[in-house]
């Protein structure tokens, strides 16, 4: 048994790790294992999707290999445990992009799929399944299954978002697209208030492809920020940025991100991307993944961990909502170093349990202080609950399950795809086994 | 524009093998030929190459690695096509030691793929290099080979035996223009020690032994150790009294 955590290292609970090393031998694997078993991509994962306390995790980064791509078409085969990180510096350089990335690329293709994972274009390209055209999924009594968009679409809209829950993915087709090369017209914006903050993003929908923000938590119900948005270059060759990497040598003893170091901290970089506002070139390795050179900069949050908080909340409603949300965190003062707003688009979900829908998403990270933080949680669900939002499962370690199911209406047609050998901390939590 | 290099990979589903192979392509495309026992194992390594430098050739072959023969033949029709530039060869196997002290069918196969079947091939390849006085020659070893531990001496025999003749070939061909490198590879995170993690034994990332490897090989080094850290830690190692030595519990 090893000990196994997950982005938030709230936990290291023993599980049965076993590697997965090549797609033929998957299925063998998966009905040998003891079970309940769970893949496991990167551990990028914030809560307890990606833990099975005391049950097998089938480690899938070792199913690392590319099958096939179309220059032409851009379409690519791969297996699941592929970071987006090896996609994207090998294509982009080719005249390719993933679609859709998270503000990491040090996860799989597997993981991806499994959260539905947004990036900061979902306004314009949605989430990543939409741009999964088919998948393998082995589950654990060994029937193999294909599945797309066209073909058993049921199994792929319970696959992509599915947590994990309906089978082990093992290969999957993704459409690429067109990019001219690795750089990004970006310009940065500061907003004083929310209704700015709307308006801005509003204004910025139609003519560019990423937008994201980052907010001050602490500047009360106000709502300061950053705004930044950025389009693919196309400049031709310039020299690329070096492969800089800085590494938290080791959990410090106690959290550094306390009341004390934050509201300078966020002044500080208030006024300093202030100076700096306006466009720029940049490199879509820093907008993109700007924590990705801060290797386990997880660990600064100390020994306990720390949560992360993120829900979406309808566009009529969400300025109020994230307005009081704000408030709650201003007052309890225990704000965040990364808090993100970003508006999703209009796109319907792909799967079942996808995360992104219409309206505003804010992402917090707060540092485990035990029963203050979750006092302060349960001040921000009942916000997420009147507005009838939902809460991210990738990001979860505690919501309740009764904000799961109001926050996620599908859920009962996708038990119905789930695997009865997987079952996650998360799983069980919510869904009761 | 210069022909590309001709690159042969003995073993080439080896997790530290594939990983060199990413690095060569990824810096130049190469002339590709991937030898292996399971031919759908070694297909799977192909397309992965192949997608990663379009521009490669890749050339699959299969063979008994345990038979003189078959791997005389194979190398043959490889040698035939033109001389090698580099023939790395990175197979082996890892058993448990407690299974190879009470099973000798076990015991002798660990000693014949770790140590004799790496050894043919190399010999094969240095008859064509030496001919053609060109080329490197690449095994794998480990530092498993540097002294016996009672916790894998059969694979640690074996990979002795690699390293004793690594360089004894490398002065015979002293005098030549082809080069022999012994790689030495710490623990390294590959499926062949999958079963050290829950053991909580401090692996390497095989991307950066295998990045150390590459290197060595390019600058012609004779002994390669990968992580670094491993030949200050082996020097010690070797250097210890029995006294000391048969104390320690590794
Ligand atoms: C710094 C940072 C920034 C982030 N930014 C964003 C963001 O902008 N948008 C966003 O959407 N997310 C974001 N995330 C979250 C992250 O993208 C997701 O949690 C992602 O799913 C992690 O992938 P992973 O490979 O680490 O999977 P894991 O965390 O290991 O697993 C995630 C889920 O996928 C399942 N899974 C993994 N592989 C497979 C497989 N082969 N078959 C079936 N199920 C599988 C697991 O069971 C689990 O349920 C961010 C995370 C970090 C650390
Ligand atoms: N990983 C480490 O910690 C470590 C440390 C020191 C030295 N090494 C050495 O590094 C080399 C590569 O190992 P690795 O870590 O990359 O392990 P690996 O991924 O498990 O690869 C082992 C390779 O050996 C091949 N092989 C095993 N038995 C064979 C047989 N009977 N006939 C033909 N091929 C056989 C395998 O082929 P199949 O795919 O067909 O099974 C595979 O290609 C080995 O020589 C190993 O001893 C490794």
């Amino acid at each position: 048994m090893t000990p196994v955590s997950s982005w938030g290292r709230l936990s290291a609970h023993p599980h049965n790790v076993i590697s997965l090393n090549n797609p033929s031998n998957v299925r063998n694997i998966l009905c040998n294992s003891r079970h309940p078993g769970l893949a496991h991509g990167m551990g990028r994962s914030y809560g307890d999707v990606c833990l099975n306390p005391e049950g097998t995790l089938w480690l899938t980064t070792g199913l690392d290999h590319f099958t096939a791509f179309d220059e032409c078409t851009g379409r690519l085969v791969c297996e699941s445990g592929v970071l987006i990180r090896d996609i994207q510096r090998l294509m982009i350089p080719r005249g390719w992009i993933l679609p859709v990335t998270p503000g990491t690329q040090l996860i799989t293709v597997g993981g991806a799929i499994a959260n539905d994972v947004h990036g900061k274009n979902h306004h314009v390209l949605g989430s990543f399944g939409d741009h999964v055209k088919k998948l393998t999924l082995i589950r654990t009594d060994g029937e193999v299954i294909h599945c797309g968009p066209n073909q058993h679409p049921d199994w792929f809209a319970a696959t992509v978002g599915g947590l994990g829950l309906t089978g082990v993915i093992t290969q999957a087709e993704i459409q690429l697209r067109r990019v001219p090369g690795p750089w990004l017209n970006t310009e940065t914006v500061p907003y004083s208030d929310l209704d700015e903050f709307f308006r801005l993003a509003d204004a910025s929908e139609a003519g560019w492809e990423h937008t994201v923000s980052w907010i001050d938590c602490l500047s009360g119900g106000r709502g300061r920020g950053l705004f930044m948005r950025g389009n693919p270059a196309d400049i031709g060759q310039r020299p690329e940025p070096r492969d800089r990497k800085l590494t938290m040598p080791m959990a410090p003893p106690v959290s550094i991100i306390n009341q004390l170091s934050l509201r300078p901290f966020n002044m500080a970089y208030y006024h300093l991307k202030k100076l700096r506002a306006g466009q720029k070139i940049t490199h879509y390795e820093p907008f993109f993944y700007p924590l990705d050179n801060l290797l386990e900069w997880n660990r600064m949050y100390g020994p306990k961990g720390f949560f992360q908080y993120q829900c979406v909340l309808p566009r009529e409603i969400g300025r109020d909502a994230v307005q009081a949300m704000l408030r709650e965190i201003s007052g309890a003062g225990d704000g965040s170093f990364l808090a993100v707003l970003k508006t999703f688009g209009n796109c319907p979900p792909v799967g079942m349990l996808s995360f992104p829908q219409p309206g505003v998403t804010l992402a917090l990270d707060f540092t485990n202080h035990g029963e203050r933080t979750f006092k302060l949680f349960a001040k921000l669900d009942a916000i997420v609950r009147e507005a009838k939002g939902r809460i991210y499962p990738a990001k979860d370690a505690r919501m309740p399950r009764e904000l799961f199911e109001t926050g996620y209406p599908r859920l009962p047609e996708f038990t119905k795809y789930r695997d009865p050998g997987i079952s996650s901390a998360f799983s069980r939590r919510v869904m009761g086994s | 524009m210069r022909p590309m290099r001709k690159i042969v990979i003995v073993g080439a589903t080896s997790a530290i093998a594939e990983h060199c192979a990413r690095l060569w392509l990824k810096n130049e495309p190469a002339d590709l030929i991937l030898l292996g026992r399971d031919a759908q194992r070694i297909e799977r390594v192909a397309a992965d190459l192949k997608v990663r430098s379009p521009a490669s050739t890749i050339h699959i072959l299969q063979a008994d690695f345990m038979d003189p023969t078959a791997i005389q033949t194979t190398v043959e029709i490889i040698a035939n096509q033109g001389p090698v530039d580099i023939a790395l060869i990175a197979h082996g196997t890892l058993p448990a030691q407690a299974e190879c002290q009470v099973d000798l069918g076990l015991c002798r196969d660990t000693l014949e793929i770790n140590g004799i079947s790496p050894v043919l091939f190399a010999e094969c390849f240095a008859k064509h290099m030496e001919a053609s006085n060109r080329g490197t020659i690449a095994i794998i070893g480990s530092v498993a080979g540097d002294r016996g531990r009672k916790s894998n001496y059969v694979y640690g025999a074996a990979k002795g035996l690699v390293d004793r003749y690594a360089q004894g070939l490398q002065h015979r061909l002293a005098g030549s223009a082809v080069k022999v490198s012994l790689i030495k590879p710490g623990p390294t995170q590959t499926p062949m020690t999958a079963h050290l993690r829950s053991l909580n034994v401090k692996l390497a990332p095989v991307d950066n032994v295998a990045e150390l490897i590459v290197r060595g090989i390019e600058a012609g080094q004779d002994v390669i150790y990968a992580p670094k850290k491993w030949r200050l830690i082996m020097l010690v190692i070797k250097h210890m009294p029995s006294s000391i030595f048969n104390k320690l519990n590794i």
